[in-house]
């Protein structure tokens, strides 16, 4: 069972292309900033929008435009989480749950969805109506009543993000856990870097309505090949043109690193490989540019350090470092970043 | 002199009134302001202190009424009206008697009682010894005219003036032992701002000039 | 912040405003016939008049609710001048005097009108002077209050209830009857109470086009006219008295909440 979908939407100057490809047991998370369209694809894939292109789930074409076909949402068996709930106010948890066994016309709608309530250990809120759940309690609740009707498809539309981060573990265990035993498709769509990796076996990057990498979640953050990967795996990517040991960046700017390669390239460099000095260093470090401190933001114990210069980079350094060198705000620095602590890929 | 004066009038006066007003405007410079309504929506607004110089009435009754409340000074008989079965043009239904109004499918309709001419034509029936089911008691009898020639219904007791000036409907003799021969009084009010043009207003009414607008408009002089 | 004074000039008006509401029905209250209000109440007139008003609006009612609610939908789907020109249509009822309301009717459901000829012509059918005359002239001027309440709770709803339906399986007609209507409940509900009080007090277009018959279409706005007029004010009183319960008792039960959704 697998999901084969090309999705091209335009509306209002904004146009989605996406392909997209996942066999049933892993969760593909598509990843991306607001206004990327991730919601849009998620829409499309439940047959709630208009789009163009084909969708097939488990040999059933779902939507085929150029054949005028189009199944529509409530014969799609495609379950869909919403952000927040979206449960029916006017029916208790229980029944919120029942309620897709009705459509479907299952036996024993009502014992049925109490046995998926006891399952999570929610019995005791069967007869509660939805504005008297935790938020928690409703994502839940929520959950349950996409899974109860045994969907092949399973949509999740930041399924977390409303939550309180102090309720948000627990039901990232509960989604892990119902996730885990899901046989069918699952399509997370998440703009949050901790909940894709939380949940997600792959990724699918979305910006501006287009892909721009896909890969395990390793893959992609050891890799990055946009800003908003780079930033939410908290590393500096720089973009050039590799010729042997040096990368041409913008500017007069080049970079040191060891097998560039040629042609266009991305260069990672982890913040934690950004040294710091007041004054020029000594010695033969290849890479050594002259910035200005611009923020400073504490971490715990770390803090990172945004430098502006010929190479603007993030460094990361103790708070006795930065005592010591008296980082602050429009102080001037040298960076230092050797050049085997450069990760250079093809762009 | 030139004045102006406020008339209370009987709905069924109007094309007559019209009339008079017009002909007092251009020879005695007397300016009238015509309020027509039900005889006894007048009445009620009278009573509720309603500033007037004249009032016509289309019964006796209601007149008597401002009477004892002191209200009117002396009123005078100056109209007479007969009422008048209204059909459509060419009576289509072949409607000659009250008793035809009996029958069966037919639309009858009449003014509410509380209207003199309601009241009337619940006599002239009771006269005729005739049971009629109306559709509706209008609140003026200018409503049983419309409803009848609008189509709606089929026939309605009107006064004989309503038909010769409505020219909308045709007319059905009632015999004089069946009839209800109506009489307008009319009276100045004590509270009268004109009393001259008041006082000279129904002296027209009553003049020969006055009564033959009146007949023009199907009344009967006094 | 502290908020600016209200000048006096300002004061008087609102209280010249207020009590141009609060004196008539004081003077209905302090004029009532209370000693004989029991009599008036158990009187045939009013008891009729009554009954047949309750009958009248409360179908007006339903029959608003069949056809105003999928009015309502249409509308709110609509947008830029088909929701303009409809919208007009719908609530041409709410500015219309009454009484050309009862003229139109007439020319439309009149037994030479444009559509009332053809039950007349086949069947022998006529409108105007009837019960159902009553009733459609109630309805006819009524249902805009439901349409205008609805559409309002239609286009505040969230479409996301009705699409989380379709995704696990719900056809258009279970969406449509186990979660649109009951998520629009306050919406209608609040639509209905004000469509059956403007149907319960309508008097123009029901006498213009229904005409005065007691038991038929005598309903309590034209008692209450005709008893003024046949000088009987106490039952008119009385009458006038019923209905001002009525409505007081709906804008209390409703309260702010309700009414909001106009």
């Amino acid at each position: 069972m697998t999901l084969e979908a090309t999705v091209r939407i335009k509306r209002d100057g904004f146009t989605l292309d996406v392909s997209l490809s996942v066999p049933a047991g892993e969760t593909l998370a598509v990843l991306g900033p607001n206004g990327a369209g991730k919601t849009t694809l998620l829409r499309a894939l439940a047959g709630l929008d208009e789009m163009e292109g084909r969708v097939v789930l488990d040999g059933t074409v779902l939507e085929d435009t150029s054949r005028r076909v189009h199944v529509p949402a409530e014969h799609r068996r495609a379950g869909l989480v919403f952000q927040d709930h979206v449960l029916f106010p006017h029916l208790t948890a229980l029944e919120n749950i029942a309620f897709g066994l009705r459509a479907q016309r299952r036996p024993h709608a009502t014992s049925v969805a109490r046995k998926w309530l006891d399952d999570a250990g929610l019995g005791d809120r069967a007869d509660s109506m939805p504005k008297s759940l935790s938020g928690g309690q409703a994502q839940r609740v929520a959950l349950l009543r996409a899974l109860a009707t045994e969907p092949k498809l399973l949509l999740l539309d930041e399924p977390l993000a409303a939550l309180d981060v102090s309720v948000r573990a627990e039901v990232r265990r509960e989604l892990t856990r119902q996730l885990s035993s899901f046989r069918g498709v699952r399509v997370l769509v998440t703009h949050d870097p901790l909940e894709a990796m939380a949940l997600a076996d792959r990724l699918v990057v979305l910006e501006r309505g287009s892909v721009v990498q896909t890969g395990t979640p390793d893959e992609v953050t050891a890799r990055p090949r946009s800003r908003f990967v780079a930033d939410l795996a908290g590393v500096n990517l720089l973009r050039g043109r590799a010729h042997g040991d040096r990368v041409a960046l913008s500017g007069d700017a080049s970079l040191a690193a060891v097998d560039a390669g040629t042609g266009d390239v991305f260069a990672v460099i982890h913040p934690r490989a950004v040294a710091l000095y007041r004054a020029r260093p000594d010695g033969t470090p290849r890479n050594v540019w002259r910035g200005e401190v611009e923020g400073v933001d504490l971490q715990g114990d770390r803090v990172r350090v945004r430098v502006n210069g010929p190479v603007p980079l993030v460094a990361e350094v103790t708070r006795g470092a930065m005592q010591e060198l008296g980082l602050s705000v429009g102080a001037g620095v040298w960076l230092v970043v050797k050049a085997t602590e450069v990760s250079v890929y093809p762009a | 002199m030139n004045s102006v004066i406020t008339v209370f009038a009987a709905a069924s006066l109007q094309p007559a009134f019209d009339k008079i007003g017009q002909r007092l405007r251009s020879n005695q410079n007397i300016v009238t302001t015509f309020s027509y309504a039900g005889t006894q929506t007048l009445t009620t607004q009278l009573t509720q202190g309603a500033p007037a110089d004249v009032f016509a009435s289309a019964d006796v009754a209601h007149m008597t009424t401002l009477n004892t409340a002191g209200l009117v000074q002396e009123s005078h008989v100056f109209a007479h009206n007969r009422l008048e079965i209204a059909v459509a043009k060419g009576n289509p239904k072949g409607i000659h008697t009250l008793a035809d109004l009996a029958r069966s499918g037919l639309v009858v309709v009449l003014a509410d009682p509380s209207v003199p001419a309601g009241k009337y034509a619940q006599q002239a029936l009771a006269k005729a010894k005739v049971t009629v089911h109306p559709a509706s008691l209008e609140q003026q009898v200018t409503g049983v005219l419309s409803k009848v020639a609008l189509g709606e219904a089929d026939a309605g007791i009107v006064y004989h003036s309503d038909i010769v000036t409505s020219g909308k409907v045709d007319g059905v003799a009632i015999p004089d032992a069946q009839n209800v021969i109506a009489d307008y009084p009319i009276a100045v009010l004590k509270a009268a701002k004109s009393q001259t043009g008041a006082t000279q207003f129904v002296s027209f009414v009553l003049s020969p000039d006055g009564q033959t607008l009146l007949k023009a408009a199907g009344f009967q002089g006094a | 912040m502290k908020r600016a004074r209200i000048p006096p000039a300002i004061a008087v008006l609102a209280g010249l405003g207020l009590l141009l509401f609060l004196l008539p029905l004081a003077g209905l209250i302090v004029r009532a016939p209370w000693g004989q209000a029991l009599g008036q109440l158990t009187d045939p007139t009013t008891t009729t008049a009554l009954g047949l008003s309750i009958f009248c609006s409360v179908t007006a009612t339903a029959i608003a609710l069949v056809l105003g609610i999928p009015l309502a939908m249409i509308l709110a789907r609509t947008r830029g001048t088909t929701r303009n020109v409809l919208r007009a249509l719908t609530t041409l009822p709410m500015v219309l005097p009454p009484v050309v309301g009862g003229v139109a009717l007439l020319l439309a459901f009149g037994r030479h009108g444009l559509v009332g000829s053809l039950p007349y012509r086949w069947f022998g059918l006529q409108i105007p002077f009837t019960t159902a005359a009553a009733v459609m002239a109630e309805t006819f001027v009524a249902m805009p209050f439901l349409v205008i309440a609805v559409e309002a709770g239609l286009r505040s709803l969230d479409h996301r209830y009705e699409e989380a339906a379709r995704s696990l399986g719900a056809g258009y007609w279970r969406v449509f009857t186990r979660v649109t209507l009951p998520l629009l409940r306050p919406a209608i509900f609040s639509g209905a109470v004000l469509c059956w009080a403007r149907a319960l007090g309508e008097f123009g277009a029901t006498i213009t086009f229904a005409g005065n018959f007691p038991g038929r279409t005598q309903t309590v706005p034209i008692a209450v006219y005709i008893g003024l007029e046949s000088n009987n004010p106490d039952a008119a009183i009385t009458l006038s008295l019923i209905l001002l319960v009525v409505s007081v008792a709906i804008l209390v039960g409703m309260r702010d909440r309700w009414l909001g959704a106009l």
